[in-house]
């Protein structure tokens, strides 16, 4: 380890966390109630689940207020700064895992599930017996209960949405260097493209899903081949659009002319996430459209 | 041991270059906002009691209910949401906190660092506890009840035929995740950066060792959970078919996500306590931990294999023969690096100079009783007899040794080891004796005759027995009481001792060693500020 | 006191371990279950081996090497030596356990060349038994009374291990079992044939045994499948061959009495006290774990009857839901588990109890229609 700074940053006293928690739990009560009463038409749970995100909202505002300040201020050491960045990389970690339990159910249903329905492994018994009439492709188009729906292709707007994506990592790393080089002209530009590029990406993927479930019948009730798909691409697309927040958040910030060559975390972490973020879209481009 | 002498207030390497700091805040304000990683390891702690309480009275009425043949007290519905919340929140409420309380105190104090790396984040993980806990206990009082399908929640019992409440456990569970992982992220980036100046890796103590490798597992494994709870979710709600074949998905898939994350989390709710083992067993033999690389990476060998073990719950699934063995031979090959911790704490204790306090009492029941959870586990593994074993009492008493004897009894062992350090005051070592002989006693009553229940057939989670299982259960049942009462005197102990006593020198325990024992006792409210030496 | 503790507890272990006994695994009455035995106690064996060889050492250092002795602490500790040693010998150890576990679990799982194929289907909160091979079965529902349950009436012997028709098997038979479920998981596991088998629904799991002695054998559920996973037992009467087929002869001509009975049902009416007494029976041997005798439901869960819009209104939408099941909700369709009759007099029942006074009388004919559909 190299040398210690003396003084270790310890923030005093601080409201926000507690009230994070609070708006966690209106949230959670919000979500629960809200979800059981699909179909019904009550709407208590709605509000909730509004108060919640406010008190998020707010909660992450007054935050984040605090550490910009807090680091415009000079109090963070470069050891600090580590402990920053090495925290992101682990909660980007943990991330991947929770992608990762989806493409390793997309995985157990295509290589497992599917093959055994259709009478594959040790049962025979359980397509002769059971799902006489199924028969094990993928993807997934007639579910042994004999609903049908269509694949989404992987040309078209899965295709155009790659490239977007593809690009956005570039133009957001040409503006990380122009931030290095101290060159704020090119580094705004860049940001402000990268952020039209991932706005313009759920745009498309929004598209995409209207024409699933309008023209295709590729609904999340139509089988497992549309669950693993809406839930990977939706939960990536969830992901783009908290990096987008971030991005503009970033983009706000440069133009108020934060950030300097050794300090910019933020930054960094915002550019990590969304490098991540592309990458998981390329597993699922080749995994869920492709193959 | 406790040569009681008058504190001899010298001061250590704490510094006071902050004194606007030093001062407490007061209040509940104190408790709510702090950023200081000794009360939140004070909340942790605190909330796990409470917790262990909560789900103690709920195994209570388990054993009530089980205490005759015969329906008597609640009703069949009632009793699975008993067995499953009690698992709930022991597991995610008792002893996770409890662990994490105990890294909050201990970690910052043992390598020598001011606080946390992010004391803010720490005290946002602490407070979700609460939330989380709060709905999940409050989903009980709901129309249909809580959460009824046990703590594993295999779908569909967990999805189709769940009681309404079922959203309300998902997002509870989600929040819970969430906890864990800031804890988890906040852990091991203080160790890897915050260490004093010298203290390379494989000079940190055990219990830090233990921590960093436990917060890796939980970094990997809890995500894996709130995709299980999420896929619940939207099967329940919203009409996918995940684990519902006529969509073309597979119950058996929830269980292998499921246990992904829970093997890994049963070793998340041991590892630390092998730290605080390898902690005291030393102290009180007087004498150096044996092995200590070996140690840590047997450690390391535990974390890995966790990792592909999982199916061992399911081998009465209906997997193919190739994969049975495989996750025969990984589960039986943890015996191995498991076994070289045992040895060593051995090889620690013999040609010490052993003294028996209340800490060291724990840690050697703890040797001894895991190491009988163990063996049963080794049992479970072997693929043949699990087709026997499998949801019968057998494996509640290999796991309620593993966690109650192991986890609880080290969390115990720690708590007792600590106690002269986080208040100032000795323990009252009488009444600790007493809690700890009569749980010992007790714990064995309630544990040990499941095995024969379980071997004589009787399936798990159910509330109403056959006869020729009355006589055991009712002996497990009294045990189940008298271990139940011990635990109000560990409460009365911890109370006393935080009024008052004797009081603790610096370094109560003359064999223990580390950063924590220079500091006075209690420790100030701000410690390190400036990093201790490394010797 | 430690060493008290443990030797009785070890004492107390073995020598209840070493006899057949109520406290171990039974010997069962198939030759995997006794390789199952063998294995199980060569496996205990050695941990209590190495458990007398660590504690005991243990103990030794705990009595000998005490500071109250006045002992001074050795300095050792490292030993690449041993660690090596205790790190390679387990695993030998362990070696020596994994090849007749291995032996036994491929011969478990070898389901070919049976004689006779079952199918077993668990749902909430029975057994249906198929004889894969003769085109017939039956349900195996618990047989308990509810007072014992209660505690209002003396338990039986076989309290909660007793069903009304038990599944029948032949020895010396390989019997295949094709296990499934309608619902949620169940498991079903006979311990003296050392089968447990998850019924997983929507797949079908195989096991397999080959019974060496008649007798009776009782199981249970063993996977929690809701309120009464409890009370969901498994007996198999195992009988001679001679006895099995005489059995099997016996059962498949009343199959065809039956079918000639519900013929008759069709034509000849109830009158409405039959109907109430039938329904009731009916009522509370299968609906009443869900909709409670009180046909109150459990909010939240399950349902009332009693003053439900079903209940009172359409008979037609009454009949259907009981006939056909409500898809993807734990209500099963009872069309196929029933006579004619007896879903008639069941809804009767529902239609008239608990101040449910509409007075219709449905007769079997009336759920003809829905029940062939
Ligand atoms: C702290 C928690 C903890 C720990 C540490 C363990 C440790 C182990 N567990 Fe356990 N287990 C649980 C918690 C834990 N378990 C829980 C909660 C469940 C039930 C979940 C549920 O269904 O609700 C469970 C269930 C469970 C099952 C599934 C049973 C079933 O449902 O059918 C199996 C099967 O293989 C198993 C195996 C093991 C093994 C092999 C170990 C090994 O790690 C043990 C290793 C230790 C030793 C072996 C002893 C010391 C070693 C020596 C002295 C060396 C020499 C020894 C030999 C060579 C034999 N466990
Ligand atoms: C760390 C985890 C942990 C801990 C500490 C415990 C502690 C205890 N457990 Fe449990 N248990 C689990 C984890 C744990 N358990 C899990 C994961 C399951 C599986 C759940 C499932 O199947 O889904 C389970 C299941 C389980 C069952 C099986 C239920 C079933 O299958 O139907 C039983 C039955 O006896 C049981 C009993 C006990 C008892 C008596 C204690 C005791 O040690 C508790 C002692 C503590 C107290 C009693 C509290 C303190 C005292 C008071 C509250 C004062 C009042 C006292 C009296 C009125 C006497 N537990
Ligand atoms: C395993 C539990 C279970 C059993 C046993 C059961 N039911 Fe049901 N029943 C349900 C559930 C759950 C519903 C609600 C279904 C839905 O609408 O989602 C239901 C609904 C009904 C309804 C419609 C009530 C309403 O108001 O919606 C009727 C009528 C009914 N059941 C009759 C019966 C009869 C008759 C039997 C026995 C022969 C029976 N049930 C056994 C679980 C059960
Ligand atoms: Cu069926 Cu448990
Ligand atoms: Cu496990």
């Amino acid at each position: 380890m190299s040398e210690k700074p003396i003084n270790y940053y310890v923030p005093s006293q601080s409201i926000w966390p507690t009230l994070g928690a609070l708006g966690l739990l209106f949230t959670v009560i919000g979500a629960g109630m809200s979800v059981q009463q699909l179909g019904s038409n009550s709407s208590s749970g709605g509000w909730i689940l509004t108060l919640g995100f406010i008190v998020i909202l707010v909660m992450m505002f007054g935050w984040f207020n605090d550490v910009i300040d807090e680091s415009q201020a000079n109090l963070y050491s470069e050891q600090m700064d580590r402990s920053f960045r090495q925290s992101m990389t682990w909660f980007i970690i943990s991330e991947v895992m929770f992608f990762a339990a989806f493409f390793g159910a997309l995985f157990y249903v295509r290589n497992i599930a599917i093959p055994w329905l259709g009478g594959a492994s040790n049962n025979a018994m359980t397509n002769l017996v059971l799902w006489p009439n199924f028969e094990a492709i993928w993807p997934l188009t007639t579910t042994p209960d004999g609903v049908k729906t269509q694949a989404m292709p992987w040309h078209g707007l899965p295709l155009i949405n790659t490239i977007i994506l593809l690009t956005s990592s570039v133009t957001l790393h040409f503006s990380h260097i122009a931030l290095e080089k101290k060159n704020r002209g090119q580094l705004t530009i860049f940001l402000a493209i990268t952020l039209v590029l991932g706005i313009s990406f759920i745009m498309f993927q929004g598209q995409e899903y209207v024409e699933a479930y309008q023209h295709m019948g590729l609904t999340l009730s139509a089988g497992v081949y549309g669950n693993t798909f809406f839930l990977l691409t939706g939960f990536h697309g969830l992901h783009v659009t908290i990096g987008s927040i971030m991005l503009a958040v970033m983009l706000f910030r440069v133009i108020k002319g934060h950030f300097t060559p050794e300090n910019h975390f933020a930054f960094q972490a915002t550019s990590w996430y969304w490098h991540f973020v592309d990458v998981v879209w390329l597993g699922l481009f080749f995994f869920v459209y492709i193959i | 041991m406790s040569t009681l002498v008058k504190n001899n207030n010298k001061k250590a390497d704490i510094d006071d270059f902050d004194h606007a700091h030093d001062e407490k805040p007061r209040g509940i304000m104190r408790w709510l906002l702090t950023t200081n990683h000794k009360d939140i390891g004070t909340l942790y702690l605190g909330f796990s009691l409470l917790m262990f309480f909560v789900g103690g009275a709920m195994a209570m009425v388990i054993r009530a209910e089980l205490f005759q043949p015969g329906m008597q007290i609640v009703d069949p519905n009632f009793f699975n949401q008993m067995t499953t919340v009690h698992g709930l929140i022991m597991v995610f409420g008792a002893v996770m906190p409890a662990f994490v309380g105990l890294a909050n105190w201990m970690v910052p104090l043992m390598i020598g660092a001011p606080d946390m790396a992010l004391p803010r984040l720490n005290n946002w993980s602490f407070w979700i506890l609460p939330a989380a806990f709060s709905v999940l206990i409050a989903s009980l009082f709901m129309p249909g009840g809580g959460p009824n399908f046990g703590w594993t929640f295999y779908a569909p019992l967990s999805t189709t035929y769940a009681p309404d409440s079922t959203a309300l456990f998902v997002f509870a569970v989600h929040i819970m995740g969430i906890s864990s992982i800031l804890g988890a992220i906040n852990i091991i980036v203080t160790i890897m950066n915050l260490r004093a100046p010298g203290m390379s890796y494989m000079k940190m103590p055990m219990f830090v060792w233990t921590w960093f490798i436990t917060a890796f597992l939980l970094i990997v494994a809890i995500p894996v959970l709130a995709a299980a709870v999420t896929m619940i979710l939207t099967d329940k709600y919203f009409a996918t078919s995940f684990f519902s074949a006529a969509g073309g998905g597979d119950p058996v898939l929830f269980q292998h996500i499921f246990w992904f994350f829970g093997h890994p989390e049963v070793y998340i709710m041991i590892l630390p306590s092998f730290g605080i083992i390898s902690t005291i067993i030393p102290a009180f033999s007087r004498k150096k931990l044996f092995g200590y690389s070996s140690m840590v990476y047997a450690t390391a060998s535990i974390a890995l294999l966790s990792f592909v073990v999982w199916a061992h719950h399911m081998f009465t699934t209906g997997m193919p023969l190739a994969a049975e063995l495989f996750f025969m031979y990984s589960t039986i090959l943890i015996a191995v690096p498991t076994g070289v911790k045992v040895f060593n704490w051995v090889a620690t204790m013999w040609r010490g100079a052993i003294s028996f306090e209340v800490p060291m009492l724990f840690a050697i029941a703890f040797i001894i009783l895991f190491t009988i959870g163990g063996f049963s586990g080794l049992m479970l593994g072997i693929t043949p007899l699990d087709f026997q074993y499998h949801d019968t009492y057998f494996v509640v008493a290999h796991f309620h040794y593993v966690l109650v004897t192991g986890a609880i009894f080290s969390i115990m062992a720690g708590a007792y080891f600590w106690l002269p350090k986080w208040t100032g005051y000795m323990y009252d070592e009488r009444l600790a004796k007493l809690h700890f002989w009569l749980s010992l006693i007790s714990v064995n009553i309630l544990f040990f005759p499941m095995h024969f229940l379980g071997l004589a057939g009787m399936p798990r989670r159910i509330p109403d027995y056959a006869l020729q299982f009355a006589d055991f259960n009712q002996l497990v049942s009294l045990g189940g009481f008298a271990f139940g009462i011990s635990q109000l005197l560990f409460v009365v102990v911890v109370v006393k001792c935080v009024r008052g006593g004797a009081k603790a020198q610096e370094k109560p325990w003359d064999g223990a060693e580390g950063f924590e024992w220079e500091l006075p006792s209690p420790v100030p409210y701000h410690t390190f500020s400036t990093p201790p030496k490394v010797k | 006191m430690y060493k008290i503790i443990i030797t009785f507890a070890l004492l107390v272990f073995s020598s209840i371990a070493t006899a057949q006994s109520d406290y171990n695994l039974p010997l069962g009455v198939t030759d995997i279950s006794q390789k199952v035995y063998n294995l199980h106690m060569t496996i205990f064996y050695v941990c209590i081996a190495i458990g007398l060889v660590v504690f005991g050492l243990m103990f030794f250092a705990m009595i000998k090497h005490r500071k109250s002795k006045g002992v001074k602490a050795a300095q050792f500790h490292e030993s690449t030596l041993i660690e090596i040693i205790w790190t390679v010998i387990p695993f030998f150890i362990l070696i020596a356990l994994a090849v007749p576990a291995t032996q036994t679990l491929i011969e478990m799982e070898d389901n070919s060349n049976a004689d006779i194929t079952i199918k077993i289907t668990g749902s909430q909160w029975k057994w249906h038994y198929e004889y894969f091979d003769h085109d017939f079965g039956f349900y195996s529902l618990l047989s308990t009374s509810p007072e014992q349950i209660a505690n209002t009436k003396e338990k039986g012997v076989n309290y909660l291990l007793e069903v009304d028709k038990p599944l029948v098997l032949p020895i010396n038979k390989k019997v295949r079992f094709l296990v499934t479920a309608d619902d949620v998981i169940h498991s079903w596991w006979v311990p003296a044939f050392a089968v447990k088998q998850d019924a997983n629904p929507g797949f079908i799991n195989e096991a397999w045994t080959r019974i060496n002695e008649p007798g009776v054998y009782r199981g249970q559920c063993a996977e929690l499948c809701g309120k009464d996973h409890g009370f969901m037992p498994i007996v198999v009467e195992v009988l001679p061959e001679k006895e099995y087929q005489q059995w099997l002869d016996s059962q498949l001509s009343s199959v065809l009495l039956a079918k000639e009975k519900e013929q008759q049902d069709l034509n000849s009416g109830m009158t409405m006290e039959e109907a109430m007494t039938l329904g009731e029976q009916v009522y509370l041997s299968l609906c009443a774990a869900c909709h409670m005798p009180s046909g109150e439901g459990i909010p939240g869960a399950f349902p009332a009857l009693k003053n439900s819009k079903i209940a009172l209104g359409d008979v037609k939408k009454h009949i259907d839901i009981v006939v056909n099941g409500v898809e993807k909700s734990a209500m099963q369709a009872y069309g196929q588990q029933l006579s004619l009759k007896k879903l008639a007099a069941v809804i009767t029942y529902e239609r008239n109890a608990w101040g449910n006074n509409t007075g219709d009388l449905v007769q079997a004919n009336d759920v003809q229609q829905p029940a062939n559909k």
